[in-house]
């Protein structure tokens, strides 16, 4: 594709007219704009996470400060809940993934009883409002006089978490050419090996997207938390009462430090796949 | 689904009975998909289906904390709650609807930009797209507060072009305000919801063989036309889900109204969170939720139905 691809572009790219150029790459713009729309806020919490605000609220610009940077858990208890937002996410990141990928399989690949019903068992959780699930997990646990905290906050994530990883995962597995598969087991591999060295990696992708969505969710998830936490602080819960209490700086820097290292990971890895591929052109 | 190659010498099966023992092979076949199923299903069924059992029970009980809710089938609670928070639900239908409109509006040409016209930049954008949820999306609304400021420059420059005119004349803003406004709610909506539009078009854009383009192309459609004929209809299952992404999360969301909203634009969201972790009234707030989700089903339902996607799983 790239070796046509880029002559034709830049010889396309050309101006004619502006509004020959504009009319062009009206789509281009249209969704740069889109882009822009979506990473201004994190500009802006970029920005902010350099202020000095006058108040305790941290929305209008004072001064320039590098001392949220400085000391970035100096506000009581936000590293804590930092670190249990992380462990959650993990945890039910885990647990969504391993548990997701073994339905998405089934689902995929077995005939069996109840498909329809199971089918809707994963669909319902996506097709209902989170507070839904949120008030009637809270009547749950306290039906049950379980004690809200750390393992009620888990199931939780690793609960509604479970069907977006399945339909990632099952996407992937329906587009796999089962002939592939079949051509393993022609090759004398057993179901295990056919399993490990020819299904799993061709389906890795989809359970890795699965697995970054579980956690992307649950470690941003602010509505099941907010109804099952009891009195524990996760990272989400402790933004929410700061907008009420009062926003500090550092609340930025860790918005700000976790942006720039999922995008610097990912601008790193294209590179380095970039560099192994190196027959490509560099257009 | 051909079975050549016997199975090697078993390996330790799943536990079974022994007189079954001579049929192992294809017995074992036949269980493998209830093992891989079980686990994941039974956490659906003791937390999402069980609470739903309570919840219908919460609802239709009636008392009060000090001396405990009993199950009296109480059915009024449904209309009293419905009565009372009527304009809430309507608020949260229309704002998700206006987001979920705005969100596909504002989607489409990214995910395109993306699946088609990127090049060696798709991945990149692709990662801009999901970047954002890294940090806390309570942050980045609030980072909103800051955008939409009172006399800040977005807010003068939408008065200056005469935006505001046409969103007050909507009844979505007030005078030079956008702030505590149903404009500033469904912003936020919006910008929160973008990326469950963006990601499921992408992945349906992505799967069109760029042939049928060169085709209809060949077959001298013009650029708009190939759009309306091919590729629009190719993406579908990408609209009807991310439509389905957006509207569902929006129309439960409570947070955007509270941040970036009023008491004049609460959703019926804000209702159920208040009544269920402040005022304590369970039965309401279980038959507000309740109401909630039926409403949603029913528009999904439809929507669905009218879209033509039934297996969207």
């Amino acid at each position: 594709m790239t070796p046509k691809a880029a002559p034709k572009a830049a010889l396309k790219a050309a101006p004619k007219s502006l509004t020959g150029w504009f009319r062009r790459h009206i789509v281009a713009i249209a969704g740069l704009l889109t882009l822009a729309y979506l990473i201004l806020p994190n500009i802006v919490v970029m920005v902010f996470s350099f202020n000095k605000p006058a108040g305790k609220f941290n929305y209008s610009w004072r001064e320039f400060s590098t001392h949220a940077w400085e000391d970035p858990c100096g506000v009581a208890d936000m590293c804590g809940s930092l670190a249990l937002s992380l462990q959650i996410a993990l945890w039910s990141t885990i647990g969504a993934t391993v548990l997701g990928s073994m339905i998405a399989f089934a689902l995929v690949r077995y005939r069996f009883r109840a498909r329809g019903a199971i089918n809707s068992l994963i669909f319902l959780p996506m097709a209902m409002p989170e507070v839904v699930m949120a008030a009637s997990l809270l009547t749950l646990f306290l039906n049950l006089g379980a004690e809200l905290g750390f393992w009620t906050v888990l199931i939780a994530h690793t609960m509604f978490c479970l069907s977006f990883v399945v339909v990632a995962v099952k996407a992937r597995v329906l587009s796999m050419d089962p002939r592939l598969e079949e051509a393993a087991r022609d090759l004398y591999a057993g179901p295990v090996q056919t399993f490990l060295r020819v299904t799993l990696p061709i389906a890795a992708p989809g359970i890795a997207a699965g697995a970054l969505l579980a956690f992307a969710l649950s470690f941003d998830d602010f509505i099941i938390t907010n109804f099952n936490s009891g009195s524990t602080v996760t990272f989400p819960m402790f933004v929410w009462g700061s907008a009420q209490r009062g926003t500090p700086v550092q609340i930025n820097v860790i918005g700000t430090a976790m942006f720039a290292l999922a995008v610097l990971i990912v601008v790193a890895g294209q590179l380095i796949s970039g560099r192994r591929k190196k027959s490509a052109p560099t257009g | 689904m051909t079975a050549p190659a016997e199975a090697p010498p078993a390996p330790v099966p799943p536990s079974e009975p022994a007189p079954m023992a001579v049929r192992r092979p294809p017995l074992r076949r036949a269980l493998i998909p209830y093992w891989l199923l079980l686990p994941g299903v039974l956490l659906l069924l003791v937390f999402f289906a069980l609470p739903l059992v309570y919840q219908a029970s919460t609802s239709v009980q009636t008392g009060s904390l000090e001396e405990g809710f009993t199950v009296t089938w109480h059915f009024r609670t449904y209309a009293d709650a419905l009565g009372e928070y009527g304009p809430q639900f309507l608020r949260s239908v229309l704002y998700a609807g206006t987001a979920t409109a705005l969100c596909l509006l504002l989607g489409y040409p990214l995910a395109y930009l993306i699946a088609f016209k990127a090049g060696r930049w798709r991945h990149l954008l692709l990662v801009l797209v999901i970047a954002p949820f890294f940090t806390s999306f309570l942050i980045r609304t609030l980072a909103w507060k800051t955008i939409l400021a009172d006399s800040g420059p977005v807010v003068e420059t939408l008065g200056a072009i005469g935006f505001l005119d046409v969103t007050g004349w909507l009844g979505m803003t007030d005078g030079n305000r956008v702030l505590a406004t149903p404009l500033a709610v469904v912003t936020g909506l919006t910008y929160n919801f973008l990326p469950f539009m963006i990601l499921p078009l992408y992945t349906s854009l992505e799967r069109i063989d760029p042939r049928l383009h060169e085709a209809a192309g060949d077959l001298y459609a013009r650029p708009a036309v190939v759009f309306r004929r091919v590729t629009f209809p190719l993406s579908m299952p990408g609209v009807v889900s991310g439509t389905l992404l957006t509207f569902i999360p929006a129309s439960g969301d409570y947070v955007n109204a509270e941040l970036l909203g009023s008491t004049d634009t609460k959703m019926v969201g804000n209702v159920i969170q208040s009544q269920f972790l402040r005022v304590l009234d369970y039965p309401t707030a279980a038959a507000l939720s309740f109401l909630l989700m039926a409403i949603v089903l029913i528009i999904v339902t439809v929507y669905i139905r009218r879209a033509g996607t039934e297996d969207l799983v």
